[in-house]
């Protein structure tokens, strides 16, 4: 562990570290809007330990607040149905002994296994998953007890602008991957499917009718131009 | 209870899903279309979602406060600001409008 420890890459520590300090904000906005919205401190609470997973749990806020539970979880899951291919691309990292592959599954998102897979050799890959991961957990949650703290004592969350910050924070998570134009096609169609269907569909189903947006994926494509396998 | 039920069917899916693909590795080859519709449809449920939480409330449009805060979060996102400046912006300005009796 010592030795772990004292060759750890100096670019990697600064570098988890601000996405530790993001995630600790994107945590406190998840804290005060999940508590605004209605939800019991300690629901808000076990949805940041047990789900761990940021889109997901903002999905599943808003559809719980609309009133559709069925929703929530089959928008979540479907959410973080990228962790299965996730968890096939560091499989190598997490080894094969049960305790780390419990253990280091939980901690499996986006920014554990995207740091992990640019590292350039093995050790390195170990390293940067387990530090992203432990590191944006503990940040994730004490962010999300802020929160809390916050929106109880705001009461109402669109006095400081609460209900605009939630909408700009998912679309600052999602933008880096809005750079290939495909995947802004299908965000465009998918966002503008939902917003004109939701003043008349039940509460929850909109959202879940973007996946529409996914025949947008194609349009324009020449056959067999696959994009880059992710890297195993 | 519901509460409970959707925390504890959530927390476990995710799981499963997780610890799934880093077991199944090897056993199991996802074809090509899943791999590059999976990331896909993250984005279009996450834009969806992020779209109608900037536009609508109870399923009716709402005022210009909120989508103005959040349009000028989206330009500094961007402009690759840091994630901090695009909330508190977007914010500041739904606040700020509000506060001049925008609705």
């Amino acid at each position: 562990m010592r030795t772990l420890w004292r060759t750890l890459d100096r670019r990697l520590i600064r570098d988890v570290a601000a996405l530790g300090l993001a995630a600790g904000f994107v945590g406190l906005s998840f804290g005060a809007i999940a508590v605004a919205s209605g939800l019991p401190g300690w629901a808000v609470v076990a949805m940041s330990t047990l789900v761990f997973a940021g889109g997901s749990q903002f999905m599943a806020v808003g559809m719980i607040a609309a009133g559709n539970p069925v929703a929530a979880v089959l928008g979540g899951l479907l959410l973080n149905a990228r962790h299965f291919p996730f968890g096939m691309a560091v499989a190598d990292v997490l080894g094969a002994r049960w305790r780390n592959r419990l253990v280091g599954s939980h901690l499996m998102i986006d920014e554990s296994v995207a740091f992990a897979l640019a590292q350039p050799d093995e050790r390195l890959r170990r390293q940067a998953y387990w530090m992203t991961g432990l590191t944006l957990f503990v940040c994730w949650n004490t962010g999300t007890v802020a929160g809390l703290a916050l929106g109880n004592a705001v009461g109402d969350p669109a006095t400081i602008g609460l209900d605009a910050a939630f909408p700009a924070g998912l679309l600052a998570l999602i933008l880096p991957g809005l750079r290939e134009p495909a995947a802004r096609r299908v965000a465009v169609v998918g966002a503008a499917v939902a917003v004109l269907t939701t003043p008349l569909l039940p509460a929850g189903l909109p959202v879940l009718l973007s996946l529409v947006g996914l025949v947008a994926a194609g349009v324009g494509r020449p056959r067999g131009s696959e994009p880059a396998e992710v890297p195993a | 209870m519901t509460l409970v039920i959707v925390i504890g069917l959530l927390a476990v899916g995710t799981f499963a899903l997780r610890l799934g693909g880093a077991v199944l590795r090897g056993r199991v080859t996802l074809p090509g279309w899943a791999r590059r519709l999976l990331p896909l449809s993250a984005i279009a449920l996450l834009a969806a979602l992020a779209a109608t939480a900037a536009c609508t409330d109870g399923g009716s449009f709402v005022g210009v406060a909120r989508p103005a805060g959040v349009l000028v979060g989206a330009v500094l996102a961007w402009r690759r600001a840091p994630f901090i400046a695009v909330v508190v912006a977007a914010a500041v300005v739904a606040a700020g409008l509000r506060l001049l009796g925008v609705p």
